[in-house]
């Protein structure tokens, strides 16, 4: 038996007592750096969420309280009906045949909430689909059918690219044709972009998920399916000199009756892209009308009940899963750490940026 | 032959090292998955949240078997202040251990999420949603685990002193029997 008492024992040298402190301080400093790479502080060249939403404010500049993109929005309510079609595809409950309550957000993809909605001639939708099992979806979807970017790194390179330049304010140009030159896959959303003009309605707008999910069914079988939602509406709107002019139309139009979309999941073949939002799936893929998008309500974004809610894509329910697009885990956190900042202005935390008033700040 | 006296009791023991792997894990999985924005960010997430309620459940238990078996005396000659560290970092390791798995799930349901723990096991909220509590609990979360990593720091730092320069038994008290 070797656990006498220390008194029994032969005393350490004092050379052995200081090799073995060296020891015991090597082995607790090994553990401090592998936790302080883990954690990005000693490696900061590493992509964080953290740094992507830094780049937005540089972009933009900081409004406390608000998102650090998309931040001009407002508040949806409505219902979603389901009308079983996406059921075989899917155990998720939100397709079984009936109503599920949403909660959801219009916004122009801008940092600056006081921006006029011109500012960008893209639009976003984002839903959260509160099922009745308590499990939830979530969803955020844009107003065009590609993304210019493939994965998180190219974004922020072309979030570096569009930083002001403080002399003029504006982008520099030569940065961005150096960007869109080394990123080729860009090419299907310039084309777009070269067709699109700002729309004057939230409610014409189709809206898809440009990244792919898996569907499951209820033998396990993973289906690869992208989303939009088409509208019901599809007159030209005016638009006018009103920098607001979106929520005038959504408010006018709302108060008027319910405004529909439908939910059309589209059914990948094999060998479609499903890690690659640049890409477009051939036009002839089997869509599924999986039910109607009913919106009924309308409230401000800063008191509205979509306020407070982080559309993440990743918050998903039962039957629906992650594709492997790296865009996804990206989005998840850098959403993650934008709502973290904005939830920390609102509950007013030391070394947060402060709200000045809204008069001023417009 | 042992007596219990000198050491920690074998469900104590198999709970210590059961634990001590789960923690580091989670402390690892905890500051890479917010340090991360790739397929890494979400299956992280995935096993951070099932992984902390593994955690709070064992810890329950284990609170439970220490209170039913006192520990063994720490050695009579030990100074007095290196035992007063000793009994406050293990009821702070207790308390950590219980907490922040708490505070973890709080925060989720103040945000507004499912706290789901699989495609389908989803726990039921424990805090209303309101968006300046999640802030606050999210922030605690971090803050707490930091002060965890550093608690788990100073606990290794000490076993080793015990084992390798003081070799009195304390160490070995949670190891088990040396000489079979």
């Amino acid at each position: 038996m070797e656990t006498a008492p220390s008194s029994s024992r032969v005393p350490l040298s004092r050379v052995s007592t200081v090799l073995r402190g060296a020891f015991i301080a090597g082995v607790l400093l090994l553990v401090l750096l592998a936790f302080g790479y883990t954690d990005g502080w000693l490696a900061p060249h590493r992509l964080t969420a953290q740094r992507m939403v830094n780049q937005l404010q540089a972009n933009a500049g900081v409004f406390p309280g608000y998102r650090r993109n998309h931040a001009k929005g407002v508040c949806v309510t409505g219902y979603f009906d389901s009308n079983g079609q996406a059921q075989p595809y899917s155990v998720a409950e939100i397709f079984a045949p009936g109503r599920t309550p949403v909660v959801g957000r219009f916004a122009v993809p801008v940092g600056n909430p006081y921006a006029p909605d011109s500012a960008a001639p893209i639009r976003s939708m984002a839903m959260r689909f509160a099922l009745a099992n308590g499990q939830q979806w979530r969803t955020g979807m844009n107003s065009m059918p590609v993304f210019p970017v493939a994965t998180p790194l190219a974004f922020y390179e072309l979030l570096q690219a569009q930083q002001p330049d403080p002399a003029t304010g504006k982008p520099d140009p030569a940065k961005l044709k150096a960007f869109f030159g080394a990123h080729p896959e860009t090419s299907a959303f310039l084309a777009w972009v070269k067709t699109a003009a700002p729309s004057a309605s939230y409610v014409t707008n189709s809206y898809w998920s440009l990244n792919a999910f898996e569907f499951v069914d209820a033998h396990g079988e993973k289906h690869a399916v992208r989303w939009r939602m088409v509208p019901e509406a599809t007159d030209a709107a005016v638009g006018g000199s009103d920098p607001d002019y979106l929520d005038a139309d959504l408010s006018q139009r709302i108060a008027k009756g319910p405004q529909r979309w439908h939910l059309i999941v589209t059914l990948a073949n094999p060998g479609d892209p499903t890690n690659d939002a640049t890409k477009e799936w051939p036009s002839d893929r089997r869509d599924v009308d999986a039910g109607t998008l009913v919106l009924t309500g309308t409230e401000p974004q800063e008191s509205g009940p979509c306020r407070d809610i982080n559309y993440d894509p990743l918050v998903l329910p039962n039957g629906i899963e992650a594709s492997g697009d790296p865009l996804l885990p990206a989005r998840s956190a850098a959403y993650a750490t934008s709502y973290l900042r904005r939830t920390s202005e609102e509950a007013h935390l030391p070394g947060t940026a402060q709200a000045q008033s809204k008069a001023e700040a417009k | 032959m042992k007596t219990s006296s000198t050491q920690f009791v074998l469900a104590a023991r198999v709970l210590h090292w059961l634990i001590a792997l789960l923690i580091l894990t989670m402390l690892f999985i905890g500051v890479g998955m917010v340090a991360s924005v790739s397929e890494r960010h979400e299956w992280l997430i995935s096993i951070h949240k099932p992984l902390g309620i593994s955690i709070l459940i064992l810890a329950i238990i284990r609170l439970i078997v220490r209170l039913r078996n006192p520990p063994p005396p720490l050695p009579a000659d030990l100074p007095p202040i290196q035992k007063l560290a000793a009994h406050a970092s293990h009821w702070l390791l207790y308390f950590l251990m219980l907490v922040i798995p708490l505070v973890g799930w709080a925060m989720l349901s103040a945000g507004g999420y499912p706290v789901m723990l699989g495609h389908s096991l989803r726990l039921p909220p424990i805090f209303p949603v309101n968006a300046a509590a999640f802030a606050i609990l999210r922030h605690t979360h971090a803050w707490l685990a930091m002060l965890l990593f550093l608690t788990f720091l100073a606990h290794l730092g000490a076993a080793l002193y015990h084992g390798l320069i003081r070799r009195d038994g304390v160490l070995w008290s949670m190891i088990g029997n040396r000489t079979r």
